[in-house]
């Protein structure tokens, strides 16, 4: 490919085959620095109590639809055969396309109620930054192609499983093909930049409250007490 | 027997003068960051009213506190599968409008207005987004304005009487009113600790102060929606929940804590109480009438050999267990039995108490004249001017009986003590009246004592923190010499 590469090979060699890697690298390095360094920084940044109505409207679909769409692009990621082979029954095939786009849809109209309240509200924008405002445009742009993608190339389901997720287990092996992509349409492409994007700006941004949603929580006990001293060891001089 | 120390709490209403120097004092110290304008750990209520957070005691509003639900205690709407699934957007969370927006004056405006034929004057500018804006609450908006419509006639209270005694208790004539100061009850099954789904909040093992730990938590808020006290707060700018430390920093230095320092009408008490770890959840379940007394015998005698014994073994120190038994709380609570917990019925187990106050109560009414004593002497607590039933919401979960004693008690006291200081009542009289009141001559005076003479070091028996010691099991304090030792790591502000 390299011998007549044109420009636009470049482009494309840039975009998914280097981009992935500083994306990634960025991620991991940054989010580790910053748990450890700064880890007070970590926080929901919530304003719902600045702002109670429009909230909920915004926040509720989106959460409840990007979480079922990442999950979905998980599965599709994780285990395309499978996929594959609940899609070869066009029923099915509907529902999953449906359930997917519905989600796209909740995501989109809970990020739109997102920028409406940030920009109406007067005490929401006290406690927006500039990275917030990079952070919710680049999801909308992710939502946007996402939803494109779904409507001029239906069956994403299908493809997805059969061209992205192997290019992205070659990207993760270190091995890069980019053949896998190259010929999706330019709105797909778009997506998967947007993504890399996304994981690339992830560690300076509040969307760092994903790595800290609270589990331990299902676990254990209702009450905690923590002790400041050991409390056999440091009476043992009284030995009682 | 699990023997735990837990430093708790008394406050005298009676003598609360309502002036709000606790709660000036606690602003000046901890709460005048930004974010935080809006807090008051230290609050002070004028009851009947509807309070900070409005309307706060309301559960069917905020959901806060548990819930005997079947013989299993639940957190009313902070349990796990509800904090998860609202965790984007909890409906029963308080927003800003139901405390109040933070403001403070524009007050350049007095010196810069060009001249006019008017008074130049300060407008009042919001400190969250330092716009203009019309102030329509405050953290104390309804100081004094019992009988108020607004106020006073939502009090959440006032369900627990009839229309008749409502529309009594907001007759002109007889209007009354008291004081409620309010902090952290730093309670001993706190429905904020077991909300948090980061576990950031937790019961120091030594003291029992409930705090959160800023570097864990996550900004989720369940612990100020779990909280029914309302005593949990929402930093907006640095996104984290902060709450009443009990100035951990002064307890630990031997100081009380600043609210209670600068307590005016000298209304706070502070001392250890000795509890059994093992009843917190049994107690939390009783019925609503058994709670006040299940809470009471949790908390154990320090005097009693057995008691001392298991409190060393558990790593008590015996300067703490001497504190124990000079606790003033102790007294108040458990050998006098006249201080009560606030709104037992939300299952936190508070270990702040309240000395319900006398004064609206002794005075019944009578026709039209205002009378100050029955028949019996003690006054009618049935037709008093503030129904026995509000207080008996408020302080025993609906168990009326428990505030009639405690009146009866202040009232002989109060009676014995005239008898003795001035003499127009016949000592014979008041002795009778202490016996019916369950109250001996010693102990009358013991409570004269502690309520009018007390001195600073009566109200306040804080036991040595002996963090020198504890400190030194866990690090090496030469590795720290020439460094810097308190506070934060990194600088409190706001992530991206
Ligand atoms: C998986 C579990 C997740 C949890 C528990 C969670 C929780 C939260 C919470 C509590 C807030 C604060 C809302 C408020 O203002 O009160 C928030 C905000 C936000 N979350 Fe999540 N989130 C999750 C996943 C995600 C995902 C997958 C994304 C997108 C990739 C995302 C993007 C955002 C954004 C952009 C905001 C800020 C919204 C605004 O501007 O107000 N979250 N999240
Ligand atoms: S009063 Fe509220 S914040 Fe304080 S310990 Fe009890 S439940 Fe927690
Ligand atoms: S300082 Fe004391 S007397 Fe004054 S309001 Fe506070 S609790 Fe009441």
């Amino acid at each position: 490919m390299m011998q007549n590469a044109t420009l636009f090979d470049y482009f494309n060699l840039f975009w998914f085959a280097i981009l992935p890697y500083i994306a990634l690298f960025t991620f991991f390095l940054i989010t580790i620095q910053r748990y450890t360094r700064t880890g007070y920084s970590y926080s929901s940044l919530s304003s719902q109590f600045l702002e109670n109505k429009i909230h909920f409207w915004g926040l509720v679909p989106f959460h409840y639809g990007i979480i079922l769409i990442l999950i979905g692009h998980f599965i599709g990621f994780l285990i395309p055969k499978q996929v594959l082979i609940w899609n070869s029954n066009p029923l099915r095939l509907y529902v999953i396309e449906v359930t997917a786009f519905i989600g796209g849809l909740f995501t989109l109209i809970g990020l739109v109620n997102i920028f409406i309240r940030r920009l109406t509200d007067a005490r929401a924008k006290v406690v927006t930054s500039n990275i917030d405002w990079i952070v919710l445009s680049i999801l909308l742009f992710q939502i946007v192609t996402g939803l494109l993608v779904a409507v001029f190339n239906s069956w994403g389901t299908q493809w997805f499983a059969a061209s992205v997720a192997p290019y992205l287990w070659s990207v993760l092996k270190f091995n890069p093909n980019i053949a896998f992509v190259t010929p999706l349409p330019l709105t797909a492409k778009l997506h998967i930049i947007g993504a890399y994007t996304i994981i690339l700006l992830f560690p300076f941004t509040r969307l760092v409250h994903l790595l800290v949603i609270p589990n331990p929580y299902l676990w254990r006990k209702p009450q905690l007490v923590r002790w400041y001293w050991n409390r056999k060891k440091i009476r043992t001089q009284r030995s009682i | 027997m699990d023997v735990r120390s837990q430093i708790s709490m008394v406050f005298h209403l009676d003598k609360c003068i309502g002036c709000h120097t606790c709660s000036i004092a606690c602003k000046n110290i901890w709460t005048d960051r930004k974010g935080t304008e809006y807090m008051w750990w230290n609050n002070v209520e004028t009851k009947p009213g509807t309070g900070y957070p409005t309307k706060w005691e309301d559960q069917e509003k905020y959901k806060g506190g548990w819930e005997n639900v079947k013989g299993k205690l639940k957190l009313r709407s902070t349990g796990k599968a509800k904090i998860i699934f609202n965790i984007f957007h909890n409906p029963h969370m308080p927003s800003m409008n139901d405390y109040y927006e933070p403001w403070t004056y524009k007050y350049e405006t007095l010196f810069n207005a060009p001249e006019g034929t008017d008074q130049p004057t300060a407008l009042p500018i919001s400190m969250v987004t330092g716009k203009y804006m019309d102030i329509e609450a405050g953290p104390n908006w309804d100081d004094d304005l019992s009988g108020s419509p607004i106020y006073a006639e939502n009090d959440p209270n006032l369900s627990a009487l009839t229309p008749e005694q409502k529309s009594q208790l907001f007759a002109i004539q007889r209007l009354v009113f008291f004081y409620f100061p309010r902090i952290c009850n730093h309670c001993l099954n706190p429905a904020c600790v077991a909300s948090c789904p980061s576990g950031a909040l937790y019961k120091r093992g030594e003291d029992g102060i409930v705090l959160i730990d800023q570097e864990r938590c996550r900004g989720w808020r369940s612990c100020v929606a779990a909280c029914p006290y309302k005593k949990s707060y929402y930093n907006w700018s640095t996104g984290k929940s902060e709450k009443c430390i009990l100035c951990f920093p002064r307890i630990e230095s031997g100081q009380a804590p600043a609210c209670f320092h600068s307590c005016v009408g000298r209304i706070r008490y502070l001392g250890v109480l000795l509890y059994d770890a093992d009843k917190i959840e049994e107690v939390a379940k009783k019925s609503d009438t058994e709670l006040v007394e299940a809470q009471r015998s949790m908390i154990l005698d320090p005097f009693d050999p057995e008691v001392i014994q298991a409190a060393l073994e558990n790593g008590i120190h015996e300067q703490v267990i001497t504190a124990a038994q000079n606790s003033p709380v102790y007294k108040f609570v458990k050998i006098w039995k006249i201080a009560l917990p606030p709104h037992i019925e939300f299952r936190t187990l508070p270990m702040l108490f309240y000395v319900p106050p006398l004064l609206p109560v002794m005075s019944s009414f009578n026709g039209e004249t205002i009378k100050n004593m029955g028949e019996d002497f003690f006054p009618d607590f049935d037709k008093a001017r503030a129904p026995i039933e509000f207080f008996g919401k408020l302080f025993a979960a609906g168990n009326n009986s428990k505030i009639r004693y405690v009146l009866k008690k202040q009232m002989a006291v109060r009676t014995y003590r005239r008898a003795v200081t001035v003499g127009d009542i016949e000592m014979d009289l008041a002795k009778k009246m202490l016996l019916e009141a369950d109250c001996s001559v010693e102990e009358a005076e013991a409570i004269y004592k502690l309520t009018s003479l007390c001195t600073f070091n009566d109200r306040f028996v804080i036991p040595p923190a002996h963090r020198e010691e504890a400190i030194e099991m866990l690090r090496d304090p030469l590795e720290y010499k020439q460094s810097v030792g308190f506070g934060f790591k990194e600088e409190p502000k706001r992530g991206s």
